[in-house]
């Protein structure tokens, strides 16, 4: 997983893999670039023509409806002809590797590939076999990462708070099973979040995670206190009845976000959530509802910052 | 050597003498980053247009974006009054090959179908290369080869100067 593969010897994007050892200064110009089309996607014609005559394929061996709309909404908005492909059922079931499947779709012409993927490292996999110019988006692949994901939380957290460098920030609930989470913590981490917790039953945390830099809690209050941003994560189906929780509904008593539990971050804290919600599970909806809540600005600066990202990568031929 | 550089404020002045009769507090008032954004504050001040100042970002339809990529751009494209059905005059600091002018329309027309557009330039240096004209000139200034015009603006005080490209 060297970070090399997504940054050339000139300082250029050429894949985007993971936020982990991303520069700070290409996460700052991913975000500024981002902020640009933030105002495309407010005029009259949503719609510049950067990435006209590019094929872009969203590859998805996993699927994934939302993030698949997200990525495909952004490239029609920078002109890109976007192809989508659920591979799951097919090409695997036939028996085609997944790299036969990439060359496969390569011969085809493509520009980009955004893929999503159960398997961690899959997209780096995909990444090291590509031809010259042809670029890789990881759209999530296993527990690993999330990139475009931690890079919307962080253009949502920056248009709030403006600053990183005086901020307190929970990430609360199933950080164990969360590529996402790993994606926000590497970026936060980054642009210098001084105090960075984890909140969430000693099930759902990753061991030795405070080598990443983190402080952990198990009592909720505790890890909410004074904070300037609070990340609830979604607790998967498959995991509300197993061994890792006794319950939904006692997952929800401790450590779901309610408007009480919030109480103990700071008047003015933002709610964040990488949707989908589960209402009364790991948010409360007087807390996804509520004021502090930037849950749904969230789902919008996501069409801009993957705009950014697949306009970026696509300059660097 | 080339003649020496007119006085910006010269250029300014030709620019509103030749403004004032043909347009009205209505006049749309455009200019594109950075340079020409400095001039169409001037222009609007000293034409007295009610209408508010607009600035135009060009970046996102910029036709070198297959050669060099995406520019960091900062500024974003500002229209405080609706373009459609306006009258437009649309301000430039320098017109050399006309591409800015270019990108420039196609951005205003993701704001709207405006009833005209007209141009203004603060300096006009030659080398088109696409069939633009502008409507008000400030001047036409002889540029040497390997230099470029650059406006500056230094507590609102204008100055076009002549600079070596960087190789």
């Amino acid at each position: 997983m060297s970070p090399s593969l997504q940054v050339d010897s000139q300082g250029r994007l050429v894949h985007l893999l993971t936020t982990e050892g991303l520069p700070v200064e290409m996460i700052r110009h991913i975000l500024d670039t981002a902020a640009q089309f933030v105002s495309v996607n407010e005029r009259e014609v949503k719609k510049v023509p950067l990435l006209r005559g590019k094929s872009i394929f969203n590859v998805f061996f996993e699927n994934s409806t939302r993030t698949r709309t997200t990525f495909e909404i952004a490239a029609k908005r920078l002109s890109a002809d976007v192809i989508n492909l659920n591979i799951g059922a097919s090409s695997t079931a036939k028996g085609e590797t997944l790299l036969d499947t990439v060359w496969n779709l390569q011969a085809m012409d493509a520009d980009m590939f955004v893929v999503r993927h159960a398997e961690a490292g899959a997209p780096h996999l995909i990444a090291r076999h590509v031809k010259p110019g042809v670029h890789v988006v990881n759209a999530g692949d296993g527990r690993h990462a999330h990139p475009t994901q931690g890079l919307l939380d962080m253009y949502t957290i920056r248009h709030y708070k403006k600053d990183f460098t005086g901020l307190t920030v929970a990430i609360v609930g199933d950080v164990l099973h969360s590529r996402v989470a790993r994606s926000q913590i590497h970026a936060l981490k980054t642009l210098g979040v001084p105090d960075l917790r984890v909140v969430g039953p000693r099930t759902l945390l990753p061991k030795d995670i405070e080598r990443l830099g983190v402080r952990v809690f198990h009592d909720v209050t505790e890890g909410l206190r004074g904070c300037d941003v609070v990340i609830t994560l979604r607790l998967q189906n498959e995991r509300m009845s197993g061994p890792l929780i006794p319950s939904a509904g006692e997952f929800n008593k401790t450590y779901g976000l309610s408007p009480e539990k919030l109480a103990f971050a700071k008047p003015d804290a933002i709610v964040m959530h990488p949707g989908p919600i589960n209402r009364g599970v790991e948010i409360d909806s007087g807390v996804a509802d509520g004021s502090h809540s930037v849950i749904m600005p969230q789902v919008t600066f996501g069409i801009a910052v993957r705009m950014a990202v697949m306009a970026i990568l696509a300059g660097n031929a | 050597m080339a003649a020496p550089l007119p006085d910006t404020e010269r250029l300014l002045e030709a620019l509103v003498t030749q403004m004032k009769p043909v347009t009205g507090p209505e006049t749309g008032i455009v200019g594109i980053y950075t340079g020409g954004a400095w001039v169409a504050e001037r222009l609007h001040r000293a034409l007295g247009v009610k209408t508010p100042l607009g600035q135009l970002a060009v970046t996102l339809h910029r036709d070198d974006y297959g050669r060099i990529g995406l520019h960091r751009e900062a500024r974003r494209t500002h229209l405080p009054c609706a373009v459609e059905g306006r009258d437009i005059v649309l301000v430039d600091d320098v017109l050399h090959t006309g591409r800015t002018i270019r990108a420039a329309l196609n951005e205003l027309w993701d704001y709207g179908r405006p009833a005209r557009v007209r141009l203004a330039v603060l300096a006009d240096r030659g080398g088109r290369e696409l069939p633009v004209a502008p409507d008000f000139t400030g001047a036409f200034v002889e540029v040497e080869a390997g230099e470029e015009l650059v406006l500056t603006n230094e507590n609102e005080r204008l100055r076009l100067a002549a600079v070596r490209r960087p190789a």
